[in-house]
């Protein structure tokens, strides 16, 4: 699969919610290759500090040419990317890393979303041959970060439907409890979010016998298989490198309890 | 000085190791190559060192494995490889077709795994020398490192001399107090040329949780943060020693790259960089293409040494 090091264009840049910020990008080899839940590399900065590139989900193709990104902003290179003006680069490495794996045309399927765990599923929903039969089910801290990611679902044609911990949309509550409800009707779940909500997902997928795939979070130096840091211990022993063996995986492949 | 018009000449010697430029990439932060490949047009380096091999593959340290400091990144990947012979019938395939150098970079628990590893990897068709990494625990030594104690790595240089006729780069560790007498106690022994410096041990942790933030506690200092140690470092075995030294040590830039031939280096490795600019290793090479231009220089080996001392 082609990857490439490529110096975008910071087009638009859309502040979504308090710390929730969506960068669209000119970057038309990366726009071209990309495939939903792959992954880019971006630099934050001009200097040598913060140094390393930091990795983020494609949230979507908007265009032939342009790929947009969605970030939170947690710490340094997260603030600077925020602070990103249209006309200014970005250098970008990608598409990098295993995406979701395509369900038959038919298959009823259930995408799950916790926090910015969201940003690659879009790019899915948007991939997806009958979005009217895939339910998007999001969850997050409070409704003001939810209102645009809705209505973006929405417009693809996907049923949506909301948790969030302050009860500010939707069900007062965790977004796995979403879910159980549709698992003896769906035939596949995609989920991507926080650690524990994986789990979770996991586990109820695994006893309602629904086969379920999860995007992984790792620190990562490099994003290309080479630095050997991004690992998370595998069911069978052995560790995975989440650049090169996912950051999409099989739920059955991750190690749970560890 | 006159500029120069023709192609300043950018051939250097390891030893009997003859390379195209003095730009390689340094040992575990360029894979085994491949994974580079679609990003770097590796023909055009001075050669590719790839990640440590031990005769048995590793699974390496539990995570997390990396940790960004101030210009700089902790590593305790714990050596994760897939082995000699996994290395030879899986990566040494594409590592034939790079049109590069390809240097070998070697570990071993005991002086006798350094020598087996050198006689497996001897005659294999592709393979243009060895590195041999000394900064690890000697097992049968209480875990000491080989590479601080003289004798030991002293032992190392003469085991892998001894099984290859290969090149033998002994890539040198800083955590020691006298850098110039492991660089002696190796010459002495037989290696063709010595490489350095390795990671600086060091430490992260996190206030809020009070934990280290290395699955390891303890890990492995590179990047630029590195930089003036590794060079000071290069400059005094330089100076001391009358074999090869290749620079390594936060190099992102020709101009750091030329600091470091200035100091006496032959050549040097990128390492770090490749991370957070895969393509830092070409554009060091056409930056030092350009900078002997600039300076009216022919060949780069004008330069190796070239430090000005009087004020
Ligand atoms: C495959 C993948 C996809 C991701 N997609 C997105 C996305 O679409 N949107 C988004 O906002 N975030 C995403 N993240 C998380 C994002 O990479 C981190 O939030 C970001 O690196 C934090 O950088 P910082 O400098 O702001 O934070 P700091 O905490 O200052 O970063 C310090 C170091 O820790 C690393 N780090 C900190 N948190 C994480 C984390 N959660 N995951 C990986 N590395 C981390 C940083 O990369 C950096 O090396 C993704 C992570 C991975 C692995
Ligand atoms: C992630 C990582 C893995 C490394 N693995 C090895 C290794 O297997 N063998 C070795 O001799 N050095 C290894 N090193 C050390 C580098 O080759 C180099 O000596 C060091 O990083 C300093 O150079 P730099 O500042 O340019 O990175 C590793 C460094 C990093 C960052
Ligand atoms: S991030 Fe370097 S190997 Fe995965």
């Amino acid at each position: 699969m082609p990857e490439y090091q490529e110096n975008s264009i910071v087009q638009k840049i859309d502040r979504l919610a308090e710390t929730l910020y969506r960068l669209t990008l000119r970057a038309p080899l990366i726009a071209a290759a990309a495939r939903p839940g792959q992954f880019v590399m971006a630099t934050c900065g001009p200097t040598l500090d913060p140094l390393l590139r930091r990795p983020f989900s494609i949230h979507r193709c908007s265009g032939p040419e342009t790929i947009q990104l969605l970030i939170r902003v947690i710490g340094r290179g997260t603030e600077l990317l925020a602070r990103c003006r249209p006309g200014e680069s970005v250098s970008l490495i990608g598409p990098l890393g295993r995406g979701f794996r395509l369900p038959a045309p038919t298959t009823p399927v259930c995408l799950v979303g916790g926090g910015i765990g969201i940003a690659p599923l879009l790019f899915w929903a948007d991939r997806l041959d009958a979005p009217e039969r895939c339910a998007v089910l999001l969850g997050s801290r409070t409704g003001e970060e939810l209102t645009e990611l809705t209505a973006a679902f929405s417009q693809l044609g996907c049923r949506v439907e909301t948790a969030t911990d302050d009860g500010s949309l939707g069900h007062h509550g965790l977004v796995i409890d979403l879910l159980i409800p549709h698992l003896t009707t769906v035939s596949k779940v995609y989920a991507c979010g926080p650690h524990p909500m994986l789990a979770a997902v996991a586990a109820a997928c695994r006893s309602a016998r629904v086969p379920c795939e999860v995007s992984l979070e790792a620190h990562m130096a490099c994003g290309l298989g080479a630095c050997l840091g991004c690992t998370v211990p595998g069911a069978d022993g052995r560790y995975l490198h989440v650049c090169k063996n996912g950051p999409v995986m099989a739920a059955e492949e991750v190690a749970w309890n560890r | 000085m006159e500029p120069v018009t023709a192609a300043p000449d950018l051939s250097v010697s390891l030893g009997p190791l003859a390379l195209a430029n003095p730009v390689l990439t340094a040992s575990g932060t360029f894979g085994y190559a491949a994974e580079f490949a679609q990003l770097v047009p590796l023909s055009r380096l001075g050669g590719v060192v790839v990640k440590g091999i031990s005769l048995a593959p590793r699974s390496g340290n539990p995570p997390p494995r990396i940790v960004e400091t101030p210009c700089g990144m902790l590593n305790a990947i714990g050596l994760e490889n897939v082995g000699v012979e996994r290395f030879i019938s899986d990566k040494m395939p594409f590592l034939r077709t790079c049109g590069c150098r390809v240097l070998v970079n070697i570990l071993g628990d005991s002086v006798e795994d350094y020598a087996t590893l050198a006689a497996k990897l001897t005659g294999v068709a592709g393979i243009h020398g060895l590195e041999v990494n000394i900064s690890c625990p000697n097992v049968k030594k209480g875990g000491v490192a080989f590479g601080t104690v003289p004798e030991m790595a002293a032992a190392v240089t003469r085991a892998v001399k001894a099984a290859t006729d290969l090149p033998v780069i002994v890539k040198l560790s800083p955590n020691v107090t006298d850098i110039v007498a492991m660089a002696h106690a190796v010459a002495t022994a037989g290696a063709d040329a010595l490489s350095l410096i390795n990671t600086l041990i060091g430490m992260a942790i996190d206030a809020r949780t009070r934990r280290p933030k290395l699955g390891n506690v303890i890990g492995g200092l590179s990047g630029p943060a590195i930089k003036p140690i590794a060079l000071r470092m290069v400059w005094q075995v330089a100076a001391a020693v009358d074999i090869p030294v290749i620079g390594i040590g936060g190099i992102g830039t020709a101009e750091d790259a030329i600091e470091f031939l200035l100091a006496g280096a032959t050549a040097v490795q990128v390492g770090t960089a490749n991370f957070y600019n895969p393509a830092a290793a070409g554009e060091i090479v056409a930056g030092i293409e350009d900078y002997l231009r600039q300076q009216g220089e022919s060949s780069v080996r004008a330069i190796i040494g070239s430090l000005r001392l009087e004020a």
